[in-house]
């Protein structure tokens, strides 16, 4: 049963066309969300993350198409229903006089109070247990507007679950926060959606959290969608940098980390790496815009990873199997061409001793022979 | 920071809902005995009496002179004073929920000059048939002079986000009405120019009960419907599209407020001309003393905090000068102004942390 249930669609958007005064700014929008699961927009600043949002919470009119909730199309719900089924955290900054944190999460109970919201012992207790998912009891009697952003950023979320609903919608409810506000804030999201099946629809800026966050992801570009799936789907078949449109620096879908733009030209120096002891001096060569190269690495080193995208030539071996002669003769090339050699300070084993040869090889040559980050100064 | 143990804000609303009672029953104590005639307190409470126990003998030839300046004078300008007092109060609360903006007031933003223009045109135009529909026309044409301003002030909010250029847009509108009014002046005959003018000083004297019943009918209701929109009215607080994503009606709840705040300010300045900063400084000081902006709280308290202002402010433009009046709002003024002054420096000090 547990299972039938997950597969129902909770939330579905069929031909959706979103824009403002009429004319459609992105057509054709499909989404299927099961209960539970969390979607999260990506896209380059503008391209209408905020519009799909603000068309599927009502906020705008939409142009075209259906939004369904638990199979029901919500266009002519009345605001009362709507607000008992959903509810957002807006981009837009709340500036509420004399009002506790408290009493902006009570707002919450708006949708179940009588005509006078007056709150009953009951919605009092779930205004607690809201503050309590954010972790902001200790904050809840203090005035909002003295609040930092990450404490108010939770407020508003607290006050989003105090309207106890089965879908959120946030819009970019990371920005302006700290990183280690960012992950709290999408655990705690994580941790509703999971356990009391929530819904969550939500932009955001940060693709490598989208892609941890996520249970779908859904790129927003141009007037279309231009993917959407599960994470490793999406990012497999849209390369990042086309979706924002990046022609400098890259993104790394392993590690979802992004890097700055490599430095081109004849690569100076050479770094002798490995084992992950190759990456602070890639990232010092690129801060000083130094062309480099590297190797010898096993495809499943971590230096792999960023050497790929940073050195001007990075020589790779298959992991697993020794590397052949014809690799060590290709960067016994490119080293000879270098003004300088770094020795990262790989640990040496016999897989890879081919990269103690490149160093004597460079020693034999009266080449400078670097081991510190520091003595790059001046190269 | 504050870690102090602050009282809970119900015991606190009633705390202050006392003290204002209490500043209010001072307040009509002193108003009632000080005068041209002082009149001691217990002389007050046997001609009290004597009015309850012997209603009938409400016949100004058998009364003596005090109990005439009490019943005829006194009492209702004292009432009027308060209930127009808090009205003013309660219609800049709703002004400044819906423009979310605390200096928001019928009088900054142009709406009692507004009202003042239609008003100044029905009684130099329409000054026959006034004298026969009395202050209902009157309360008409500075409803309508309120909303006409009003609606002008809210095209103008939808481009100006930031609080004190609204302001300047207010002011300005204020001016250009008070032109209008200035010169339908010239077209007026001299009779309605001395009536014109005598009402727009704004100044509770010569008030009788019909007027006290005229304002009761129109602001009691009123008010009483405002404090059952305080729900939505809090909601509004965290802007309209929270507002819209808890379940409010936007468009007929910002209608409500408007028609609301605007019979409110025209009541009064219709029956007493118009009366500056009452509407911003009441609501300010308010919250400051509530340390909330509950509307629930809110409503309440500022009625009673603007019937004990403008009760206290019609005593001291009775009496400082006295035989003379000094209009009301130069009294509103000298202590409502202040208050909005030390408002905003206080906001910028605020905005910067």
């Amino acid at each position: 049963m547990n299972a039938e249930r997950s597969k129902k669609l909770y939330f579905e958007a069929h031909e959706l066309a979103v824009g403002y005064n009429g004319s459609a700014l992105i057509h054709d929008i499909e989404i299927s969300l099961e209960k539970g699961s969390i979607l999260t927009l990506i896209g380059p600043n503008g391209s209408g993350k905020s519009t799909i949002l603000k068309t599927i919470t009502k906020q705008l009119d939409r142009i075209k198409g259906s939004v369904l909730i638990d199979g029901q199309e919500i266009l002519n719900w009345q605001p009362k229903q709507m607000a008992r089924k959903a509810a957002v955290v807006l981009t837009e900054r709340i500036k509420p006089e004399l009002m506790t944190a408290w009493d902006v999460v009570a707002l919450g109970r708006y949708p179940y109070t009588n005509m006078l919201g007056m709150l009953t012992p009951e919605d009092k207790e779930i205004v607690r247990e809201s503050l309590e998912k954010v972790n902001a009891l200790d904050i809840a009697a203090q005035e909002f507007l003295t609040l930092s952003d990450g404490q108010k950023q939770r407020i508003v979320l607290a006050r989003a679950i105090c309207q106890r609903p089965e879908i959120i919608i946030l819009d970019e409810p990371t920005a302006f926060l700290d990183i280690w506000h960012k992950t709290e804030l999408l655990d705690i999201l994580r941790e509703m959606a999971h356990e009391q099946e929530i819904t969550v629809i939500m932009s955001l800026h940060e693709i490598d959290l989208a892609a941890k966050v996520s249970d779908y992801l859904m790129c927003v570009k141009g007037d279309r969608i231009a993917a959407f799936g599960s994470p490793e789907e999406v990012l497999k078949t849209l390369p990042i940098e086309e979706l924002y449109g990046m022609d400098s620096g890259s993104y790394n879908v392993l590690f979802g980390s992004v890097e700055l733009k490599k430095t081109e030209g004849m690569a100076r120096v050479f770094v002798v790496a490995g084992n992950g002891c190759g990456i602070p001096f890639y990232r010092a060569l690129q801060r000083k815009k130094i062309p480099f190269s590297t190797g010898i690495l096993f495809e499943n080193d971590t230096d792999t990873q960023v050497a790929t995208k940073l050195a001007v030539e990075a020589f790779i071996t298959p992991a697993f199997e020794l590397p052949g002669d014809e690799i060590y003769r290709a960067a016994v090339k490119a080293l000879e061409k270098c003004d300088v050699v770094v020795d990262a300070g790989t640990p040496k084993g016999s897989l890879n001793e081919m990269n103690s040869r490149l160093i004597a090889h460079a020693r034999d040559r009266a080449m400078r022979v670097l081991n510190e980050i520091c003595e790059l100064e001046g190269v | 920071m504050k870690k102090r143990n602050e009282m809970p804000r119900g015991l606190r609303f009633t705390f202050v809902m006392v003290i204002l009672l209490l500043l209010l029953l001072v307040a009509l104590i002193l108003n009632i005995t000080i005068g041209s005639a002082n009149i001691p307190a217990e002389r007050v409470v046997s001609s009290l009496l004597e009015f309850i126990m012997n209603p009938s003998g409400n016949d100004a030839a058998n009364l003596p002179t005090e109990s005439i300046i009490l019943f005829n004078i006194r009492l209702p300008r004292m009432l009027l004073a308060g209930i127009l007092g808090g009205a003013l109060a309660v219609s800049g609360f709703l002004l400044q929920n819906f423009f979310r903006n605390p200096i928001a007031g019928p009088f900054v933003l142009g709406i009692s000059s507004g009202a003042k223009m239609v008003v100044g045109i029905t009684m130099i135009f329409l000054s026959d048939i006034l004298s026969k529909a009395g202050p209902w026309l009157l309360i008409a044409a500075a409803f309508m002079g309120s909303l006409i301003i009003t609606a002008v002030v809210m095209i103008f909010s939808q481009k100006v986000k930031n609080m004190s250029l609204l302001l300047v847009v207010g002011i300005m509108v204020g001016y250009i009405c008070s032109a209008v009014t200035d010169l339908c002046v010239t077209f007026a005959s001299e009779q309605d120019i001395v009536n014109l003018t005598h009402w727009s000083m704004g100044t509770f004297s010569g008030t009788d009960w019909e007027n006290v019943r005229t304002a009761a009918i129109v602001c009691i209701p009123v008010i009483i419907a405002v404090w059952l929109m305080s729900k939505p009215m809090g909601a509004y607080a965290l802007g309209e599209n929270y507002a819209k994503s808890m379940g409010i009606r936007i468009k007929p709840f910002r209608l409500a407020l408007i028609l609301l705040s605007s019979m409110l300010s025209a009541c009064v300045t219709a029956l007493v001309g118009p009366i500056s900063f009452v509407g911003i400084a009441v609501p300010h000081i308010t919250r400051t003393l509530l340390k909330s902006s509950k509307p629930a709280f809110v409503i309440p308290a500022s009625f009673l905090c603007g019937a004990v202002f403008c009760v206290m402010c019609d005593l001291i433009a009775r009496t400082a000068l006295a035989p003379a009046d000094i209009n009301i709002s130069t009294v509103t003024s000298v202590f409502g102004a202040p208050v909005v002054i030390w408002m905003i420096a206080n906001r910028r000090k605020n905005e910067a942390v």
